[in-house]
């Protein structure tokens, strides 16, 4: 690859510090570093697998809909945890967390629980309590 | 309170934490010549090894390998500490701190602040190097390599990511530092040329009944890939080839980059060996590494579901092809690399 090769696709790293280090040729043939904005591939790689879970997400937002689950569960399916993970990180027992699931006593948590949970799955209490609705 | 420490973006988070640190004590090595002596090239690709329901690839050597072949092999002395409480994790952090040392730490990807929040992935096993703390907002300043500046952290986050749950392995605060730096560097020529040597053996050597590892791993996908619709069904597979190529330029810049740093490391090893093939090998590495940006973009085309898209086969082949020219480099490489005189 040569330096001007290097691509400078801008999507998911546009409004951050983060970057990529490329490694190219200049023109006397010598490798020189270039930081990178990022590639399309790369970027059309990781959509891919976002799509995809937003994909597996479906059937539990309607779920929550008809209340059948709580809003805890799509926001943990939708930001990549489980479970397992969930309670570990949040330090509230696995039994709880399965109880959490339900939409009813889901209603019930205390606001510390609600951003302890929020937190935990790097969103606002506010996103937490409800689900997109229309699609 | 913070460390007269520069900074610099690299293309891989262990490479560049070590090279940071290396510069701090006075030793100003590239990324590329610290990657090659760490003889950190190398392939996996272990079908039940999974990561989200998605087998893992990997493009480099373990994590961890990296700092401590490096800086073993320079004449670095160094310490690596786990802990099981957290707040000792922290206190012992503080203290290295103002002790003026520079301290490494392995950490989740998912509670990085700073980092943007498509790149919220459950993977334990990005390196930060903590590098001062200010005590009035109680945050920390961090040399991330996936940053072009410093950015800051808070105590909770930094705790946080210490010990994310979950995800690839659990982590245990982990943390290292450089204990004692040697007076000056050992004869970088011997070095290097051992470094080449037992790069192409790992890549090159590794017995034909264990599929998973070196160029057999490459070999091992291509044969793989196209079996992949028919085992998984159309999405799966698709997402699947998604996932090598995340693996591939995402998660430690994988692949093409990996190909191109080691290109760069035989240019230096060129001039410090004076054996000029090197500059040769440096050129078939970057042909190799072509080959996979290539690869990588015509898997696109089968994930996107584009009109035009190849098939599961052209792509195997690809990568067969790649497994070749692979082979017959790293075999090329270290017949030249043994003949070298010291």
């Amino acid at each position: 690859m040569k330096v001007e090769d290097v691509p400078q696709d801008a999507r998911f790293f546009q409004n951050s510090v983060a970057r990529d280090v490329c490694y190219a040729l200049d023109e006397q043939g010598n490798y020189q570093a270039v930081v990178s904005m990022g590639w399309d591939v790369k970027a059309d790689a990781l959509q891919t697998v976002l799509d995809d879970v937003e994909e597996q997400c479906e059937p539990i937002r309607q779920r929550v809909l008809r209340h059948e689950v709580s809003p805890l569960a799509y926001h943990m399916e939708k930001n990549l945890m489980d479970i397992d993970m969930l309670a570990d990180n949040s330090g509230i027992s696995k039994r709880k967390v399965k109880k959490h699931m339900e939409y009813d006593e889901f209603q019930k948590l205390d606001r510390e629980t609600l951003e302890n949970y929020a937190y935990t799955l790097r969103i606002s209490v506010e996103e937490l309590l409800t689900v997109p609705n229309n699609k | 309170m913070e460390l007269d420490f520069t900074h610099k973006p690299a293309g891989h988070c262990e490479n560049g934490v070590t090279a940071n640190m290396l510069r701090y004590y006075g030793f100003d090595l590239p990324e590329p010549l610290i990657f090659g002596i760490a003889y950190g090239m190398f392939f996996s690709h272990i079908p039940f090894v999974k990561l989200a329901g998605l087998p893992v690839s990997s493009f480099r050597t373990f994590p961890g390998a990296l700092f401590s072949r490096a800086t073993s092999t320079l004449g670095f002395k160094t310490t690596t500490e786990r802990f099981l409480i957290e707040e000792n994790a922290m206190k012992r952090l503080d203290q290295k701190l103002e002790e003026g040392v520079p301290v490494g730490c392995v950490v989740g990807m998912y509670y990085l602040p700073y980092m943007p929040i498509e790149y919220r992935f459950p993977f334990n096993g990005h390196n930060i190097c903590i590098v001062g703390h200010d005590s009035a907002s109680d945050s920390y300043t961090v040399s991330d390599p996936n940053c072009t500046e410093k950015v800051s952290i808070s105590r909770k986050d930094l705790l946080k990511v210490r010990f994310t749950k979950g995800g690839t392995y659990p982590l245990f605060g982990q943390m290292y530092w450089i204990k004692e730096a040697p007076k000056q560097l050992p004869d970088l020529k011997p070095v290097v040329l051992k470094a080449i040597q037992k790069n192409c053996w790992y890549m090159s050597s590794i017995p034909s009944f264990i599929p998973f590892f070196g160029v057999n791993g490459i070999d091992y996908l291509a044969s793989r890939i196209p079996t992949w619709k028919e085992r998984y069904g159309e999405r799966k597979a698709a997402l699947n080839l998604a996932q090598i190529i995340r693996m591939l330029e995402e998660i430690g810049t994988g692949g093409a980059g990996f190909r191109f740093m080691y290109g760069a490391f035989l240019q230096m090893a060129a001039q410090i060996t004076g054996e000029g093939q090197f500059r040769e090998f440096a050129q078939r590495i970057t042909a190799i590494g072509d080959n996979w940006r290539a690869f990588a973009s015509d898997a696109a085309t089968i994930f996107k579901r584009r009109k035009d898209a190849c098939t599961y086969e052209h792509v195997a082949a690809e990568i067969a092809e790649i497994g070749k020219l692979e082979r017959s480099f790293y075999n090329d490489l270290a017949k030249v690399a043994k003949e070298v005189k010291l």
